[in-house]
């Protein structure tokens, strides 16, 4: 492995021993209230559509609403600064709590001053900072960065903040529990916010017109920082600028949903400062509160810091949308497991964090960590505002690689003809490539699963490409699908046919797991179906996971045409492997012309979803095999595209008891298992699958995975072998 | 209908752990004794007929009551799907006594209670406008999950009840 890699593999490794089960425990359970909390209501994705339009909006007129809340502010008797940068917000703000003589300063949390590391900048100037957001407060005595953007202190268990507040406070009785935990930590932290001079915000939304900070926290510490003492400073990106008030609702309805799966968060400030709230001075207890003789100060400092070049990029613009609320990484199987301090940059936790560590800090901090988004896209529903999280993750990729050098190219040059630039590393390039290798490998099986298989080359292959010797290959087949297909004749049933489809047979298919493909000609065919096979070409789904967008644009082209003639003859496209599905329906419209991939998008089907609509119109189900009992894992892109509900429906249809796995994801996820510095962590994640099934007593049930990952990632788990559901369906 | 309503209100603030006593304006005063611990302190309520006067809360807030007081009431506003309230801050300092003490007893006329978030939003850009343009959507009492499970009673009050005016 080389150094990068193993120190990579050494990292993941670190953390999954001391982080991940907290981070486990904690990303699954608010992840689990999100989806429990959604159920209840009925228009969750009509407030995402309102919160992402009234963003779009945002964005687009950005440079009128900071004008607009300048003068609102102002107007308030605030002061706005729109700081260029993290220096220059930081000698802004340092001259505020010089200019009050300010000594102790308590904030609430805020992902943006650890954007700039105010903290940093305000103890340089002999200030004393407090945060008050308890997990904020963790990380603060333990000296390390938050590992999540809602929960900072994710990555730590109630014993390891005892453990870490004994050691520290040393106090008479040692802390036990959350109870004792959070009483003495909301007590001191209760008593810095008395004592401040100044108190800090963040603040999740701002209004332009009327100059209003709006604030959501459960703690209620925002509040105090907000109210108590007579200096507010509230530290926002330019982002959070909306226009009114009347765009809030939709907002207040999904954040806390999305973030925890409350319902509404405990408390939503709307401030519009300085406030009319009297300043409580606890200096002088006995006098009583009066706003007539205050002096309040507030000052809105905007951050620029690379966000006017995000919005003018095309590709990284929607981070803007973002609302930070956690949920991309709840939703992600790998930072369930490992957390942000593996997968987050400098600041930025997550899924969305690639698209603000790029911006904010630039594509060395967003490399670091990028690789951890496999694409598997099930965030995409998870975001309130429904941003397209794998999309800019590949997009930065695809930059990172450009940036590389171009060490090992000779190597892979000829082997792997592709369209990306000299630099793109060839661990990408060999698993971006896999249509080609696996044509080379099915012509010359069994000689290349001999030689894949064989010692020495493993180790060149873990070496040179990063492969992992741990995982087993993909066995190629030397009669491929297409082969077969056309050596065949098909059904007598097929002949009088009155739908007719084309199947695009996916590298896996065509040349691996052969036996889905023929099986879903053979179920197609019995239900009264022509079939036709479109010749095997990668769909661009391999380039893409590894950020080759110019290679997968020219996949997805040559795709195009291929299955265009038959679209044009009114066939519609069937689709085996559920990551070639998602291609054609989410990521093509970054490929192809719009009309193109809209024909293709609209008429390319999942194979069981074919199956069930066949039966649901009047197809004979008593053709397909029935019964028995099933243990069904879905596909992470599937699910995505809710796709996953017709193979349940089919099963139920003919007879099968089927019990189903809810992990976002089987840790496979294309080549992102058999890259030796992600190895552990995607057994680790497999495992939590592999256990699900297991405690669900699957050992007599047949195995059945959509995709081509999960059938290998389910078969180094399980003792049993596992199949495409199509495979339990189809007739003899 | 209204009753329908502060049945709604009554039953959403239920389920975010918010009791709710119902009264008309004349027997305010006892039936908001039974609900308050002492020591309390207040912010004049401005609901024509009711009045802490005759109430063991303390007015004018001081910050010593801030901190020494059991409960905290003041005036507020309802958002019914929600069992929310909406605290408008105030020069009284209504935001404080919501805010310090460890109960914060939330007094709304049944006519301030507002159907869901978007009805409030509306009804809040016109008190914006009118420069009253600070408000606290507040649903349950303060919570925390930082420790490793939620413990309620943070910076916040650690409880919360309502009480419904209902002839106001
Ligand atoms: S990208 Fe979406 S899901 Fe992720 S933090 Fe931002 S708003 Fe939440």
């Amino acid at each position: 492995m080389s150094a990068d890699r193993e120190r990579k593999a050494a990292k993941i490794r670190h953390l999954l021993e001391t982080e991940g089960d907290a981070v486990f425990e904690n990303t699954t359970h608010v992840n689990a209230g999100r989806y429990e909390t959604n159920s209840h209501r009925d228009d969750i994705d009509e407030l995402r559509d309102a919160a992402r339009a009234i963003k779009e909006d945002a964005i687009e007129r950005l440079p009128e609403l900071v004008e607009t809340v300048k003068e609102s502010v102002e107007a308030n008797g605030g002061e706005v600064y729109v700081a260029d940068d993290a220096a220059d917000a930081n000698r802004y703000i340092t001259e505020v709590t010089e200019s009050k003589g300010a000594e102790t300063l308590a904030k609430s949390k805020s992902m943006t001053t650890e954007e700039i590391d105010v903290n940093d900048a305000l103890a340089d100037a002999g200030v004393d900072v407090t945060e008050t957001d308890l997990g904020e407060f963790v990380v603060q005595v333990a000296d390390e960065a938050p590992s999540h953007l809602v929960g900072p202190a994710f990555h730590k268990s109630t014993e390891d903040i005892a453990e870490l507040f004994n050691a520290h406070f040393d106090p008479d009785e040692p802390f036990e529990t959350a109870e004792d935990l959070t009483q003495f930590a909301r007590d001191h932290v209760g008593e810095k916010i008395v004592d401040a001079d100044v108190g800090m915000t963040g603040a999740n939304f701002v209004f332009a017109e009327s100059g209003t900070v709006a604030l959501v926290t459960n703690e209620g510490n925002a509040r105090k920082c907000a109210v108590t003492p007579d200096t507010h400073v509230a530290v926002a990106g330019i982002e959070k600028l909306i226009p009114s008030v009347d765009d809030f609702p939709p907002f207040a309805e999904l954040i806390a949903r999305a973030a925890g799966g409350q319902d509404i968060a405990t408390y939503l400030s709307l401030l519009s400062p300085p406030v009319d709230s009297p300043v409580v001075d606890f200096d002088e207890p006995d006098e009583p509160l009066d706003a007539s003789t205050d002096d309040r100060e507030f000052h809105l400092v905007l951050l620029d810091n690379g966000r006017t070049e995000m919005r003018e990029d095309d590709d990284l613009r929607e981070t803007l949308y973002c609302i930070r609320c956690g949920a991309c990484a709840n939703s992600c199987a790998n930072f369930q497991h490992v957390g942000g301090h593996a997968f987050g940059g400098e600041t930025y936790t997550g899924g969305i964090a690639t698209g603000w560590e790029a911006g904010v800090h630039g594509l060395d901090s967003a490399a670091e960590f990028n690789d951890l988004c496999t694409g598997c896209s099930r965030c995409v529903d998870a975001c309130p505002v429904k941003i397209d999280i794998p999309w800019i993750n590949t997009v930065v990729r695809d930059r990172i690689n450009r940036g590389a050098d171009a060490e090992f190219d000779w190597l892979v040059e000829g082997l792997t003809p592709d369209a990306d630039p000299g630099g793109v590393d060839l661990q990408k390039r060999l698993f971006g490539n896999f249509g080609t290798l696996a044509k080379l490998g099915s012509a010359t099986a069994p000689v290349s699963n001999w030689l894949a298989d064989w010692g020495p080359t493993r180790a060149v292959m873990e070496r040179v490409a990063g492969v992992d010797r741990r995982r087993d290959l993909p066995e190629f087949q030397r009669e491929t699908l297409v082969d077969w297909f056309e050596a065949r004749d098909p059904l007598p049933a097929a002949g009088d046919a009155d739908r007719e489809v084309v199947l695009y047979p996916d590298a896996y298919t065509n040349y691996v797991l052969v036996d889905r493909g023929k099986a879903a000609v053979r179920t197609l065919e019995a239900l009264g179906v022509d079939v036709a096979v479109a010749p095997c070409h990668e769909s661009g789904r391999a380039p893409l996971s590894q950020g080759m967008i110019a290679t997968a644009r020219e996949n997805a082209e040559r795709v195009a045409d291929s299955l265009d003639p038959h679209l044009d003859s009114g066939r519609d496209v069937v689709v085996v492997e559920p990551s070639d599905l998602a291609a054609f329906r989410r990521e093509y419209e970054h490929l192809l012309d719009d009309d193109r991939a809209e024909r293709l998008a609209e008429h390319s089907y999942e194979v069981m979803e074919y199956v069930y609509g066949l039966l649901e119109n009047g197809a004979d189900a008593d053709l397909l095999a029935s019964g028995g009992e099933v243990a069904f894992h879905s596909h992470c892109q599937q699910r995505t595209l809710d796709v996953d509900v017709y193979t349940e429906a089919v099963f139920e249809r003919l007879g099968y008891d089927v019990v189903t796995s809810d992990v976002e994801c089987c840790g496979m996820a294309g080549s992102f298992g058999y890259k030796s510095e992600y190895y552990e962590l995607s057994v680790d994640v497999g495992e939590t699958l592999a256990d699900q099934f297991e405690a669900q007593d699957v050992a007599q049930r047949e195995l059945v995975a959509s995709g081509a990952s999960c059938h290998e990632q389910l078969g180094s788990l399980l003792p049993q072998a596992s199949t495409h559901p199509v495979e339990l369906v189809a007739p003899e | 209908m209204r009753t329908d309503t502060i049945d709604q209100f009554a039953s959403s603030l239920a389920a975010a752990d918010v009791a709710c006593t119902r009264v008309e304006a004349a027997e305010f005063s006892a039936a908001l004794d039974d609900v308050v611990d002492a020591p309390a302190v207040g912010v004049p309520l401005g609901i024509d007929g009711v009045s802490l006067d005759d109430t063991a809360v303390e007015l004018p807030p001081t910050p010593r009551l801030l901190r020494e007081a059991e409960t905290g009431v003041t005036r507020v506003h309802g958002i019914v799907d929600h069992g929310s309230f909406v605290i408008q801050a105030d020069a009284a300092g209504t935001e404080p006594v919501s805010l310090y003490p460890r109960t914060h007893v939330g007094v709304v006329r049944a006519s301030d209670l507002h159907a869901d978030v978007e009805e409030t939003a509306s009804w809040l850009g016109e008190e914006f406008d009118a420069g009253r343009d600070a408000a606290v959507l507040a649903t349950g009492a303060s919570a925390t999950a930082d420790m490793g499970e939620l413990v309620h009673g943070v910076h916040g009050p650690q409880s919360v009840h309502a009480v419904v005016v209902t002839d106001r």
